[in-house]
């Protein structure tokens, strides 16, 4: 019988293997308690992907290639984690006087990984570098509020410059930035990693070095496993405020979200991304005082079409009103969306500055009565007919279908939703003006300023201002708003810009987005910022 | 013999030729532009767009995409991917893990396969072959990534011997756990092809000569039975191996595997279509050689197939 033999032998074998793998796992077994001593120089692992390009602080648009070169880049300034305000990094300060012409002193002792000197130079060429059309920079029009931008980066044709005009280094630790314009608000988006300085080394070799990035952050970059995972560790000559408290992070590889969910559940790995949908129902029973939920700098909204001719008109706005009124948020995020989502009060994300609490009012609370009352009062919805155009790849079908029905039931206006295959359909449909009634939008910050939220998606012309929206009252405010000369009084006066939203309603705010993530037992002191990234020089290893 | 091989492999260049072409055609004609999702919701700048598809060479005619794709596959350069790597160096960094996996899968529904259908067919009725069939319907009817999850959580949540992904692509113990899902499909054929044709092959005339001859049974069963019988299975066997690299890519999603099927998914996300068409190229040249070893097989097992 030598098949029977054989296959013992067969059953043996993979039996053995089994156990192999189970002894050389068998760490996990061990789980400390909160209170254990913290290892400084602990590296702990983090939910990530593989990059879509080079890591060079302007090529990077999507967050897995973003986050890492955050770790790794420091500029001028950045966002407190706990407040979304402004702080000083590199910059000493940056002064103006009209919103205009800035004059940016530097910090002393800031020094990049390779041991080189951080001064008005590696700005200023990085500026000039990434703004420049040849390049291939992805945020390369960051820098067209500089004055000489057209030169570099022309609209068509060859750019006739290397260096924009509004750019000047003055000494080591001075440079000035002349715009085209005032805006009251650029020292926020100096904060965003494209304004990053560069080092001479940076120049040789662009795309060899955005294999092997030499930053001036907290962390240092050590490896980049294609597919596997990027190595950082902590810089012990980092310069900045938020000095790295754990000894480096290893941003592994997960295809999927679910695969990851279970290596956090049994410590494989230590902080997560997100929580994939289908354990987003277990995952505060899984991880206990480990999960966490808090919101996003980002807002889910309904935009009405109001370049439609049967939308304009003063009483239209108390129709939208109406139906605001007339969608149940806080059952709809707590069933449909499992609680991930926080029913939204105003058109900015807490944890921006110049968040307004409930500036939405009365009109953003649930109240079926009134509503109808609104609606009809408006004249009613055209046709009593609403569509919410959305695409169908993005998992927003069933809380459409769920605010159409809290929309029919309160007003008896008839609501469906319009899927459309994708996202590129859809946003073909709404560029192109050709919504009937109304679309699903939404607006994720770039900076955690109220700005952001406003003027960029309900100027007039506005590339994100979907509804065809167009204020005058809202234009002068947000005019005002921007030549103002310190950050504060442009938060005030755009909070002014935001109550004429809510007489005017052009957008429905249903709901911010939130982080549902998580951390192993290995790790503890876990925060998130607004932008949805765990704070990584703050999380603390704990002590094996 | 020479000859047949010979013909096999002058067979294989229209076939190799064909599948590039639809492939090449297929991914390029796919709705959604591979620059403008670099920007995501936001508004891309068009200055910007027009002057990285100028350096990637979108900005050309289709035909004349093709036939500079087609030039320099020829030279063996795949062409550079939109991150800028080079797709060879993600095929060649990807390939040996899933070489690795669909080895091993190959090996357990081989191995397992084969031993399993030989002792169903030798005791055709009775409750190890009934056990059998029931087993591999379970396998059948059980999709492959609910058969995942299912092992993650018995063997790595709940009993915790394995990590729930895999942790280091290489080690082979870590890709035992994979490989069987990857696997277990195939091995519930294998072992049903192999019963059936055992079952059958057992009644057969050249049987009862051997048995009459007095030979030892282990050669009975050896030489005579199971050689004659795994002309059906040596079929699925060879085609599957293909089947089991371009099938891992849902095995390699759940188990975090950093394999091809795992770039090609990023890829096909992407609309990246030199590394989708690269990664494609490879799998169709191991599927045409795995073809060729089955026929050559046949020749091994059966001579007269030589002569055809």
């Amino acid at each position: 019988m030598r098949g029977a033999s054989q296959a013992k032998w067969v059953v043996a074998a993979v039996a053995v293997a089994l156990a192999a793998t189970a002894c050389g796992s068998g760490s996990s077994s061990s789980g400390g308690s909160s209170s254990g001593a913290v290892n400084a120089q602990g590296v702990f692992s983090y939910q990530s992907g593989e990059p879509q390009r080079p890591l060079q602080p302007a090529n990077a648009m999507e967050v897995l290639g973003g986050r890492v070169i955050k770790q790794l880049f420091k500029g001028l300034v950045d966002y407190d984690p706990a407040t979304g305000k402004l702080r000083n990094q590199v910059a000493d300060k940056i002064e103006t006087t009209d919103a205009q012409h800035y004059t940016v002193t530097l910090k002393q002792g800031w020094t990049f990984h390779d041991g080189t000197p951080v001064t008005a130079k590696s700005f200023v060429d990085a500026w000039n570098w990434s703004a420049n059309v040849k390049n291939d920079q992805i945020n390369s029009d960051w820098f067209s509020d500089i004055a000489g931008y057209d030169a570099v980066h022309p609209d068509k044709g060859e750019p006739t410059a290397t260096t924009m005009s509004g750019l000047k280094v003055v000494d080591d630790t001075h440079f000035t930035i002349a715009l085209t314009g005032p805006v009251s608000y650029f020292q926020y988006k100096l904060g965003y990693t494209a304004f990053a300085p560069l080092p001479e080394g940076f120049f040789k070799d662009p795309v060899k070095y955005g294999n092997n990035p030499i930053g001036n952050g907290p962390y240092k970059f050590v490896s980049w496993e294609h597919n596997k995972a990027i190595t950082v560790a902590a810089y012990d000559k980092y310069a900045g405020v938020d000095k790295p408290k754990n000894g480096g992070i290893v941003f592994k590889n997960y295809a999927q979200a679910e695969g990851a969910y279970k290596d956090l559940v049994s410590d494989n790995l230590d902080v997560l991304d997100q929580v994939d949908p289908s354990d987003l129902a277990s995952y505060k029973s899984d991880l206990g005082d480990r999960a966490v939920d808090q919101p996003q700098g980002s807002i889910q909204s309904i935009s009405i079409a109001m370049y439609q001719p049967d939308w304009q008109g003063v009483d239209k706005a108390k129709v939208r009103q109406g139906l605001s009124m007339a969608i149940d948020r806080d059952t709809i995020t707590k069933t449909v969306l499992q609680g991930s989502r926080q029913p939204a009060n105003s058109w900015v994300a807490p944890g921006a500055m110049g968040y307004k609490d409930n500036a939405c009012g009365e009109a953003c609370s649930f109240n079926p009565t009134k509503a109808k009352q609104l609606v009809t009062e408006g004249g009613g919805v055209p046709n009593n007919k609403l569509t919410i155009v959305y695409n169908s790849d993005g998992g927003h079908k069933e809380w459409v279908d769920a605010v159409c029905n809290s929309i029919r039931q309160a007003t008896g206006v008839d609501c469906v939703g319009d899927p459309k295959p994708d996202m590129k359909t859809a946003r073909d449909i709404i560029k192109k003006k050709q919504v009937s009634s109304a679309m699903r939008t939404g607006w994720q910050q770039d900076y955690p300023l109220n700005a952001n939220f406003l003027r960029d998606v309900y100027g007039t012309g506005a590339a994100a201002n979907d509804s065809g929206y167009s204020s005058p009252e809202f234009d002068k405010l947000a005019a005002a708003a921007d030549k103002a000369t310190t950050v504060e009084q442009t938060a005030d006066l755009y909070q002014q810009a935001e109550a004429q939203l809510a007489k005017d309603m052009p957008a429905i705010p249903l709901w911010y987005y939130k982080t549902t993530a998580g951390y192993s037992n290995n790790v503890q002191n876990v925060k998130y910022d607004s932008f949805g990234d765990p704070v990584f020089t703050q999380v603390e290893v704990k002590q094996k | 013999m020479g000859r047949f091989v010979a013909r096999r492999l002058l067979q294989m260049i229209p076939v190799f030729l064909g599948t590039i072409t639809l492939i090449f055609f297929m991914v390029h004609v796919l709705p959604g532009d591979p620059v403008a999702a670099m920007w995501g919701d936001k508004a891309a700048d068009p200055a910007q767009m027009a002057a990285l598809k100028h350096k990637l060479g979108l900005d050309q005619s289709l035909t004349q995409q093709y036939f500079t794709y087609l030039g320099h596959l020829f030279t063996g350069d795949f062409g550079t991917s939109l991150d800028g790597r080079k797709v060879i160096d993600k095929i060649s960094a990807a390939f040996p893990v899933t070489l690795r996996l669909a080895l091993m899968a190959f090996a357990i529904e081989l191995v397992l396969g084969v031993t399993i259908g030989l002792f169903a067919g030798l005791r055709r009725g009775k409750a190890f072959d009934k056990s059998t069939l029931v087993l591999t319907l379970l396998l059948i009817s059980v999709p492959v990534p609910v058969l995942g999850f299912i092992f993650q959580n018995v063997f790595a949540i709940q009993l915790k011997w394995v990590t729930p992904t895999v942790q280091d692509s290489m080690d082979l113990g870590q890709l035992v756990l994979p490989a069987f899902v990857l696997g277990s499909l195939s091995l519930a054929y294998v072992a049903r092809l192999t019963r059936t044709s055992i079952a059958e092959n057992i009644k057969a005339d050249y049987m009862r000569t051997a048995v009459a001859k007095g030979l030892p049974r282990r050669k009975v069963i050896g030489t005579h039975l199971l050689r004659n019988s795994m002309i059906p299975v040596v079929t699925f066997l060879g085609t599957d191996l293909g089947a089991l690299m371009g099938g891992a890519i849902v095995t390699e999603g759940i188990f975090n595997v950093k394999g091809i099927g795992n770039e090609l998914y990023h890829a096909i996300n992407l609309k990246e279509g030199a590394t989708v068409s690269g990664i494609v190229v490879v799998l169709v040249l191991v599927y045409l050689a795995a073809s060729l070893l089955v026929d050559l097989l046949y020749a091994v097992l059966d001579p007269r197939i030589r002569y055809a």
